[in-house]
């Protein structure tokens, strides 16, 4: 997965499994909005997520793999936990007197790249205080984050090491066998190969 | 001590909890260097700070019309937020409100300097990646 | 209850009046956007509260909208920035 299109063309079945998918969670969230389920409530929802898959149609997402519970349990205790340390942390920074935080951007190389992968390992790092999203390389699967609250190189290198068994815990909660097999290999090294920043304030 | 004067305590306790945050957040924004950094504060009151709150609110309401309310609320800024801070992160970059001294690495520059090299050797297109700084 | 709500206002309120600072202060209009984005977020820990302390939901479709459409402000300053930055 790490070379060729990051997004290969999806089947029927594939397609229609999306489809499926979003009309689910867009009734869901109708009926959570209403605050009561009812068959009226239900219907409708339903209704109007078919209009809304019909008329605006979602760029193809490909989710090769299958939900692991367990793994996605994992992934969201890690989550809340990192959250409430980071948070802790950057609260800290913020009232120590007599202190400018030192920070750094560093490039990320996920080994999966995948479009469900990047999105959601960007979104996990970016709700998390300390570190932030600046660019997203799709070609490459490149993240460059922001990092706030580093002092040593040897902290920049743990915190990469973060964000990678980051990519794994997300992967290990929704990626396919032959993603896992991917994280098992090494990281690809070396520069990444330049490639044109997508949509870069157009 | 009845269920519902525990559940009242840690309401009360998720409450300030998040408004500590939030005053946290007030703080670091004055006192914080550059803009990105401002960012890693802002996140705070946005994500674990808002969370706290809802519950302390869902623990208070307990109904379920208005607990799927909160969830909602929830779900929804936990959705939106990352696209905001991307934006305006991306945006920032190119600018001088960068404190560059008080990055250790900077390993985007290295990379937006080989898309420029690249667009350079195919030109004719736009080029956003070579913003004036 | 009435402690921890005065408690919570007043923590609020000196949040709010630190971000305004920014508000003010802050050297470009990205740093506004964010101050402005946090300053949301302490209102809707406000709006939270007092639902909170009356026990009363009717606040709550507010803060809906508030989660749903709070990032756009950011999103369009942040484009305008950008944009006026190639020119």
């Amino acid at each position: 997965m790490t070379t060729g299109p990051a997004n290969p063309p999806l089947d029927r079945r594939a397609r229609w499994r999306n489809r499926v998918v979003a009309v689910t969670g867009l009734a869901t969230m109708w009926v959570l909005l209403w605050g009561t389920l009812s068959w009226a409530n239900v219907i409708n929802g339903l209704v109007v997520a078919a209009v809304l898959v019909v008329v605006f149609p979602l760029p193809p997402v490909t989710f090769a793999g299958r939900i692991r519970p367990v793994g996605l349990l994992r992934f969201v205790l890690r989550f809340l936990l990192d959250l409430v340390v980071a948070s802790a942390q950057i609260a800290w920074l913020a009232v120590r007197f007599g202190h400018t935080p030192h920070a750094a951007i560093i490039a990320v190389r996920l080994r999966v790249n995948s479009d469900l992968n990047l999105t959601l390992t960007a979104e996990a790092l970016s709700l998390v205080p300390g570190s932030l999203i600046l660019e997203a390389d799709r070609g490459t699967g490149t993240l460059y984050v922001h990092v706030l609250g580093v002092r040593t190189p040897a902290e920049v290198e743990r915190f990469r090491d973060g964000v990678l068994d980051l990519e794994a815990r997300i992967i290990a909660a929704i990626g396919s066998a032959e993603e896992l097999r991917t994280l098992d290999r090494p990281a690809p090294t070396g520069p990444s190969e330049p490639v044109d920043l997508e949509g870069a304030s157009t | 001590m009845t269920l519902d004067a525990v559940l009242d305590v840690v309401a009360a306790g998720c409450l300030i909890a998040g408004a500590l945050l939030s005053l946290a957040a007030g703080v670091a924004l004055v006192r914080f260097p550059d803009l990105l950094s401002r960012m890693h504060a802002a996140a705070k009151p946005q994500v674990l700070g808002l969370l706290l709150v809802l519950l302390g609110c869902a623990l208070r309401l307990r109904s379920g019309v208005d607990i799927t309310t909160l969830v909602l609320v929830g779900a929804f800024q936990l959705a939106t937020a990352p696209v905001a801070a991307h934006m305006v992160g991306r945006a920032a970059y190119p600018h001088d409100e960068i404190r560059r001294d008080l990055l250790l690495t900077d390993e985007l520059a290295a990379h937006l300097d080989d898309v420029r090299a690249r667009r350079a050797d195919a030109p004719g297109e736009p080029d956003p990646a070579s913003r004036p700084a | 209850m009435t402690v921890v709500a005065v408690l919570v206002a007043t923590l609020l309120a000196v949040a709010g009046a630190l971000t305004l600072t920014r508000i003010i202060r802050g050297p470009s209009i990205l740093d506004r956007a964010v101050a402005t984005d946090v300053l949301l977020a302490v209102v809707v820990a406000a709006i939270a509260t007092e639902a909170a302390y009356s026990r009363d939901a009717t606040a709550l479709p507010v803060l809906v909208v508030l989660a749903v459409l709070g990032f756009v402000g950011s999103v369009s300053v942040a484009r305008f920035a950008a944009r006026r930055n190639v020119k």
